[in-house]
Parts: C-alpha cells; sequence; structure tokens
C-alpha cells in the first residue's frame, strides 16, 4: 500500500489534489450558493475552443483554454447585464459553441492530437512541478481574495442590490470572482479534466451544506470533503486501474450518498 | 419645513419602456410619506432612482441634507422579500450586520461595538434568539424583521421601506406601526405599499403612483383624489384619533 507513495508522480499527484480540493472547496461553495453551476459548466465548455486553437496554432492549449474560460465568463457577465437576453440560453450557446470551435480546429490539425483525451477527462497522473506550482498560484490567490473580501463577497452574492446601495465595489468583485472561478476552472482540467469540471466544485458542497447553512462553515467542509473524495478516489484509481477523474467523481457521489445516510439515520430526532 | 430631498421632473424605465414620467417628489425632514400604486405602476421604480440604483432618463435628484450627498450609505433600505435567495447559506445576525457595508472600508472586520448594536437591534424587535439561525429558516416575517435591523443599523437618516407589511405576521404588523412612528422622530420615512390601510395613521404625505406621481399632504387627501387617481385605498378620514375607513370598490 504505502509503495505507492514512494513514486515521485504519486506524489505530486496527491499534493495536486491536495490543493485543488483547497480550491474548489473555496470557490464551489460560491458557485454553488450563488447558483452558477450552469455557468461554470459553460465557462468549462468553452475553452475547449481555446485547447482547439492551441493544438491548431502549435502553443500550450492550456493557456488557449484560459484565454476563452475568462473570455466565456465576461460575455455572460456583460451581455446579461447589459442587454435582455435570458442567462441559461446565453450559457448554453457559448457551452456549445466552444466545443464545437475546439472540435473544427482539433480536426484541422495535422496528424494526431496528443492527450487529447487528458484535456476531456483529465490525468492527474501526469501533472508536472510546473502544473503544480500554476496550481499553488492560482490556489493562494483564491485564498487570499476570500480572506481579504470575505464579508464584501458573501453579502454581495446575498442581496445585490442591497450591496449597491452601500456603496460596494460590486462590478469588481463581481468581475474578480468571475476570474477566479474561470481560473480555477481551468486548473481543473488537469486533474479531472472539461467534461468532469463541475463535480468537484458542486458535489463537495452538496454534501456539506447538508450539515451546514453558515457559509464559513460550508467552505471548511467542502475543502474536507474534497480531499477525502479526491485523495480517496486517486488511491482507488491506482488499485483499481481506473482513470483517475472518473474515480475521484465516483468517489465523492459515494461520499454525498453515504452522508445523506448518515444525516438520515443520525440526526433524525 | 426642511426639505432634505427633492426629484424634479424624473422620467424612468427599462429598456426604451417609460415608467415614470415628470415625477416631481419633495422628502423632508421628519416626512413619512406613504406611497401607494397598483402593482406595476412604477413604485419600485421611483425607489430604484432614489437609492442611486437607477439613473432617471431625464430630470434631477437633489439631496440637500449633507449625510446624503456624495453617496447614499445614509439610507436604510428593506427589499421587497422576494428579492433575495432564501437559500443562501448566511445566518441572521451576519445579514444585520450587512448593514454596515457602507461604512467600513474594504478588508475590515466588524468590531464588538457592531455586534453590540446587531444584538441590541435584534432584541428590541424580538430577533435576538434567530441570530444564528439561516435565512432559510426563517418565517416571512421574521426575514423582514431581519431586514428591519440591517436596514436600521447604520442609524440612516431616511428609512425606505419596500412593501414591508406583504410578509409580516399579524401580531408584528401592529408593532410595526408603532415602531415606525417611533422611528420617525429620528429619521424620514418613505413606506411604498399597495395597501396602506395597516400603516396609515402615521403617514403624513402620500403620493398616488400609476405612471405619474400625484402628491397630497393628508390633510387634502380626499376620496375623489384617490379615486381619480386609481389608487386601493378609497376611503382616509382623519380625527383626533387617526383611523382609517376602507371601502370596497363598487360599493356605496
Amino acid at each position: 500500500m504505502l509503495e505507492i507513495l514512494s513514486y515521485p508522480f504519486f506524489q505530486r499527484a496527491l499534493i495536486a489534489a491536495v490543493l485543488v480540493s483547497v480550491v474548489c472547496g473555496i470557490i464551489g461553495t460560491y458557485i454553488v450558493s450563488r447558483r452558477l453551476v450552469f455557468l461554470s459548466g459553460s465557462i468549462s465548455h468553452a475553452s475547449f475552443g481555446g485547447i482547439g486553437i492551441g493544438y491548431y496554432f502549435g502553443f500550450n492549449p492550456i493557456i488557449g483554454a484560459a484565454v476563452f474560460s475568462i473570455l466565456a465568463a465576461f460575455i455572460i457577465e456583460t451581455i446579461t447585464r447589459k442587454t435582455r437576453m435570458r442567462a441559461d440560453s446565453l450559457i448554453g450557446i457559448l457551452w456549445s459553441f466552444g466545443m464545437a470551435l475546439g472540435i473544427i480546429f482539433i480536426f484541422l490539425t495535422p496528424g494526431y492530437a496528443p492527450n487529447l483525451m487528458s484535456y476531456l477527462f483529465g490525468s492527474i497522473l501526469t501533472v508536472s512541478w510546473f502544473d503544480i506550482g500554476a496550481i499553488a498560484a492560482i490556489s493562494l490567490a483564491v485564498a487570499a481574495v476570500f480572506f481579504l473580501l470575505y464579508r464584501e463577497i458573501i453579502y454581495l452574492a446575498f442581496d445585490e442590490e442591497y450591496a449597491m446601495t452601500q456603496g460596494l465595489p460590486v462590478r469588481v468583485i463581481n468581475f474578480i470572482l468571475l476570474s477566479l472561478i474561470a481560473l480555477t476552472i481551468v486548473m481543473n482540467i488537469r486533474i479531472v479534466g472539461i467534461i468532469l469540471v463541475i463535480s468537484l466544485l458542486t458535489i463537495p458542497q452538496v454534501t456539506s451544506a447538508l450539515f451546514t447553512s453558515d457559509f464559513k462553515n460550508q467552505m471548511w467542509l467542502s475543502i474536507f470533503f474534497a480531499l477525502m473524495a479526491s485523495c480517496s478516489g486517486l488511491i482507488a484509481s491506482y488499485w483499481l486501474e481506473i482513470p483517475s477523474g472518473a474515480s475521484i467523481i465516483f468517489t465523492s457521489v459515494i461520499i454525498f450518498l453515504l452522508a445523506r445516510l448518515a444525516k438520515r439515520v443520525f440526526m433524525k430526532q | 419645513m426642511e426639505k432634505i430631498f427633492e426629484l424634479t421632473s424624473i422620467d424612468a424605465g427599462y429598456n426604451g419602456k417609460l415608467l415614470l414620467q415628470d415625477v416631481h417628489l419633495p422628502v423632508y425632514k421628519e416626512d413619512f410619506l406613504g406611497i401607494i400604486g397598483p402593482n406595476g405602476s412604477g413604485k419600485t421604480t421611483l425607489l430604484r432612482i432614489i437609492l442611486g440604483l437607477l439613473e432617471p432618463l431625464r430630470g434631477s435628484v437633489s439631496f440637500y441634507d449633507k449625510s446624503l450627498q456624495g453617496s447614499r450609505k445614509a439610507i436604510g433600505y428593506l427589499p421587497q422579500f422576494k428579492a433575495v435567495d432564501r437559500e443562501f447559506p448566511v445566518t441572521a445576525g451576519n445579514v444585520v450586520l450587512s448593514g454596515l457595508m457602507g461604512q467600513k472600508k474594504l478588508a475590515r472586520h466588524f468590531t464588538d461595538s457592531d455586534h453590540g448594536k446587531a444584538h441590541a437591534l435584534m432584541d428590541r424587535f424580538g430577533i435576538y434568539h434567530l441570530r444564528d439561525r439561516a435565512v432559510g429558516d426563517l418565517s416571512g416575517g421574521e426575514l423582514q424583521r431581519v431586514f428591519l435591523c440591517r436596514a436600521l443599523i447604520s442609524s440612516p437618516r431616511l428609512l425606505i421601506l419596500d412593501e414591508p407589511d406583504t410578509f409580516i405576521d399579524s401580531s408584528f404588523s401592529k408593532n410595526l406601526n408603532d415602531i415606525l412612528v417611533e422611528l420617525n422622530r429620528d429619521m424620514a420615512i418613505i413606506l411604498v405599499s399597495h395597501d396602506i390601510g395597516s400603516i396609515l395613521s402615521a403617514v403624513k404625505n402620500i403620493a398616488c403612483i400609476n405612471g405619474t406621481l400625484h402628491y397630497h399632504s393628508t390633510d387634502e387627501i380626499s376620496r375623489e383624489i384617490l379615486e381619480t387617481h386609481n389608487c386601493p385605498v378609497r376611503l382616509l378620514g382623519h380625527g383626533d384619533i387617526p383611523h382609517t375607513v376602507l371601502k370596497k370598490h363598487g360599493e356605496n
């Protein structure tokens, strides 16, 4: 059992899992409580357009993904604010358009597209120290913003209009948070892949919401459940020889179901 | 009487649709202004103009009270109940404290005296025991009281209430009237309602909205005026003891 811990690739994977769990615990609580799950799904799928363009023009696809996801976030925010277009319709359009763009560019790229599957389904076992550095930087940014602006963020998320009457820089804070969501999603692509990105941003949070109705407690509990899911999912994927991303998500759903059951059994009067 | 602010020749609307036309409205220092009008008449639009959430298409908003000039932080605002997401994970006590946002610099923590203020207010309105409960666990009336505390914690010069009586339970509705009269000694109050009957005795002036605004000080309000503007209050009367008589439409 312990021998897998001595492999450098597995050590890197574990470090990445821990960092990702912390960031997803924080950002995911914001996403779930502000009902941005669908928007986040759209951002992640739209990023596939950037990955395709990266392949075609021969630069790092993850950079293309980062640009596309931030772009998608700001397009949704700006257009829904300035026009009467329904947010969920626009989210649907960007979701499919990004995927379509990615497919076209990958098709046009001569030869075989290496690692394509790892962008779609993640591959935590191949993360490099450079990846870990990037994930650590994003984690630090997210933690710093939530530490400094915690009150402003929850008051804004709870009642945006009231926050405006109080002179809070609502637009600026919204843009900062959207950028952090976009970056978190891109970082997640390395771990669980585009298709599964939304999992670590929702399942641990929904699990923690079973036990507490306070934002801060939900954040801590989400981090805890995300850590449980990602670490045990990773180990399970090694033993069962199944893809790591899917294994992590499968584990987090199992944890959710167990938590529901536990709540029923132990917290029933 | 001293004016604290005034709307002059305001036109306002959204997406090319004009909801308010040529609105003039003075609000005085110790005013208690009731704004009445049917649904969709532009009541909330008018509030959004006063709160600075919406820019008027034409006309001006002038603040004469120093604390209101520049920013509108000295306004306490109780929004319509349906405007917030009740599933949001936040406790009642924290919602009350959020009324101090306007007075805090970014990234500052609340002090003991802030918490003291919040506790005192919640105690006054009988919701202190709910301070650690999530907003989703509160009844409509309890949540309205939480919002009232949030609006009052910054000691505002002007209190704006948007349909505060909609979800108030009947026991608190009676109290609300007394509370507002008491608050009115320290601040001007604007109260929007489609049923002003329950708080009428406290109201000093009335504005009827239906596309545009008709302003009346209480002593001139007659049944004819209210009927002309299609307001839901049919008959008002004032004697030594303030009283209200409401008549159903179509009755003599």
